[in-house]
């Protein structure tokens, strides 16, 4: 309250002028008063009945001393509910005789009168003040959050043979947690991880500007450590002082499952593999701090089955109520476990949760990417050489390396009920109308793609209505493809099946049935088929010789091909 | 499921004609089986598949014909079949039904194909 109190005798000071015309031939000018809290002339104004005479003080108060310079001589103590909220001061009587006692009787009672009232009108900026102070820091926050939004991926990559999870969470406060994926133009993917120092709108700045400097360097320097060297140097020219940005970077090549990546001072990625789980190390200084730095480049390879955790330190650093941390070596063993992506996530944050009170309050953004290169098959191998049109002189393995370089043309789900592979076909069929694919060929297409709906339908989703198959068209360089994806963890078509044998069918020695993933193979250039341990999909890929429509068009754009 | 396949049977010389219309799936087996019969009744020496009107034929759709030439080549009987598209006449290449089914243009190359006594 002695701070208010202070700052309510320099506000009062219009007052004070008010006063002094009133009664004085030239104005009195008080200079700004501070009276410190062990003046004593404090307890006097506090304890007084009434208007204090100055003169008659005899007092060792500095205060007291600027007054009388000032050519105060009546003070009028403002008191309410016991506490001293302000003073008015007086000069000499305008008629040069002195404060009579009907005077100092008036200007008691006005004291009276003026001091609750004063009162109430401070409580009421305090309180207006507080609350343009929460709004601003609502407004902030929401600015921060509007910031980070917009700089977070709105899609994980869709990479055959790879499963790509991502999480964030944000704290209340706003931390300044990020993550990116950047198609490099040589088809490999970039994954950012980072994390800003400080919270609220400037972290929520300094992570955009990170953002967008690694993005616009990227493309250009491909090597992760040389890109860390390159947006260090330029943030250091920018970045307020007490700032600095911890940033991992790893560059995926999809075809291969080779990593390249390169550290500053961001926690090490886990990998779990056949072998247990492994940190990938290299080493660098964060972001900002200084420039110059050197960052160490190292490289890993991902192996089938193999799943990878980036994580910032909001998990690993969270606090239970007893101060203890959740810790690094509690995350590498729920890494060490076989689960999805996604299943490792929310393992994840079941942990947390239970690590925490369940209503303690997260203290930093949580984010967490996850990188799993599926066990994935590619049957088209399997078909034998004579198998006619669609025989086997056509890629198939570089349907995969080539997945970088996808456009999707189109994106549908259709309901598990027999009969909806027509829907499906049709809907595939529109997609790759202009993608310059021969009668035959969009003929073939579509019968494999109504035995794959058919199969996820019937299979995969076990002619449940309420679940979907998923269909995703895409474009690639020399290729159409079409992934078919239902909720069966195992797959829905099972792959070194016996062909079907006309001759011990009509035998009786093998049923009429069974001659749809035999139709599929025979129809495209390529099957690929993996899961995810909670979805299945099968891939189709069918070869386009004419000229590609250029990639970034839109399907339907008006260029024939 | 409602069908969505339809048969006529009619004779045309000495065949014994099933046209179909629509889509030979699933859906299709009660139809199918019960116009076979039908077409079977009479004793003729082979039964035509017209496909003409047929638009699309599944995996599900390739064994309800498997089950009909089974049952046909059990009783003696050949089964042709015209109509085929391109991509059907490819299909049936690749399951070898085309190897037990001699494939005709139309209903009438079938009929004068099968007086003149070729394939066996």
């Amino acid at each position: 309250m002695r701070n208010t109190r202070r700052g309510l005798l320099r506000r009062r000071r219009p007052e004070l002028d008010a006063a002094t015309v009133a009664s004085a031939p030239v104005p009195l000018v008080v200079p700004d008063l501070d009276i410190a809290p062990n003046d004593p002339l404090l307890p006097v104004f506090q304890e007084a009945s009434g208007p204090v005479d100055i003169s008659a003080l005899d007092l060792d108060s500095p205060a007291l001393e600027q007054m009388r310079e000032a050519g105060v001589m009546l003070v009028v103590p403002l008191v309410a509910s016991g506490e001293l909220i302000g003073l008015l001061n007086l000069g000499p009587r305008l008629s040069e005789r002195g404060y009579s006692s009907d005077d100092r009787q008036l200007l008691g009672r006005l004291a009276g009168y003026a001091a609750p009232a004063m009162r109430v009108g401070q409580l009421v900026r305090e309180q207006q003040s507080q609350a343009r102070t929460r709004e601003r820091i609502d407004q902030e926050l929401k600015v921060a959050q509007l910031i980070q939004q917009q700089f977070l991926p709105k899609a994980v990559p869709d990479l055959p043979s790879w499963h790509v999870a991502a999480f964030y969470r944000p704290a209340r406060t706003i931390g300044g947690d990020f993550y990116d994926f950047i198609t490099l133009p040589d088809g490999r993917v970039m994954i950012v991880v980072g994390d800003v120092t400080d919270k609220g709108v400037p972290a929520a700045l300094v992570m955009a500007s990170t953002h967008a400097l690694l993005r616009s360097n990227a493309v250009r320097l491909l090597a992760p450590g040389q890109l860390l060297a390159t947006v260090n140097d330029l943030l250091c020219d920018d970045i307020p002082a007490h700032m600095f940005v911890t940033c991992l970077v790893l560059v995926l090549d999809p075809a291969t499952g080779n990593v390249v990546f390169a550290n500053a001072g961001h926690n090490l990625p886990y990998l779990r593999t056949s072998d247990g789980v492994i940190e990938l190390r290299a080493t660098g200084m964060p972001l900002g701090l200084m420039p110059g730095m050197k960052y160490d480049e190292n490289t890993a390879v991902l192996q089938p089955g193999e799943c990878l955790l980036l994580h910032s330190d909001g998990l690993a650093e969270a606090h239970n109520s007893d101060r203890e941390m959740f810790g690094f070596p509690r995350l590498a063993d729920i890494v060490s476990q076989p689960r999805s992506g996604e299943q490792l996530i929310d393992a994840c944050m079941a942990e947390l949760a239970d690590f925490t009170a369940a209503d303690a309050e997260q203290e930093d953004d949580i984010t967490l990417v996850t990188l799993e290169r599926l066990a994935s098959a590619v049957y088209a191998d399997a078909v034998p050489s004579d198998a006619g049109p669609a025989g086997s002189d056509l890629p198939t393995a570089s349907v995969t390396s080539a997945s970088a370089d996808e456009c999707l043309l189109g994106q549908f789900a259709v309901a598990s009920v027999a009969g909806n592979e027509r829907v499906a076909l049709e809907q595939v069929a529109d997609a790759v109308r202009d993608q310059g694919l021969s009668h035959d060929q969009l003929e073939r297409l579509k019968t494999a793609v109504a035995e794959a709906t058919m199969n996820a339908i019937e299979h995969g989703n076990a002619n449940r209505a309420e679940l979907d198959v998923d269909i995703k068209v895409f474009r690639l360089a020399d290729a159409v493809a079409v992934t078919i994806t239902d909720d069966g963890g195992a797959p829905s078509v099972d792959p070194p099946m016996a062909d079907p044998d006309l001759d011990k069918k009509l035998a009786g020695e093998q049923t009429p049935r069974g001659w749809g993933l035999f139709l599929i193979k025979h129809m495209v250039d390529a099957m690929d088929v993996s899961t995810d341990g909670a979805k299945h999909t099968v891939r189709l890929t069918i070869h386009v010789e004419s000229t590609p429509i250029p990639l970034g068009k839109e399907a339907g754009d008006d260029e024939q091909v | 499921m409602t069908s969505k396949c339809e048969a006529t049977v009619r004779t045309v010389g000495n065949l014994s004609v099933v046209s179909l219309s629509g889509e030979v799936d699933g859906s299709a087996a009660h139809v199918l089986s019960a116009a076979y019969e039908q077409a079977a009744a009479d004793g003729p020496p082979a039964v035509l598949l017209d496909f003409a009107a047929v638009d699309y034929i599944n995996s599900t759709g390739i064994a309800l014909i498997v089950s009909v030439l089974a049952k046909a080549r059990s009783e003696g009987r050949r089964v042709v079949a015209s109509g085929l598209s391109d991509h059907y006449r490819l299909i049936f290449d690749i399951t070898r039904l085309s190897d037990f089914i001699q494939l005709y243009a139309d209903v009438d190359s079938a009929a004068s194909g099968i007086n003149e006594g070729a394939p066996a």
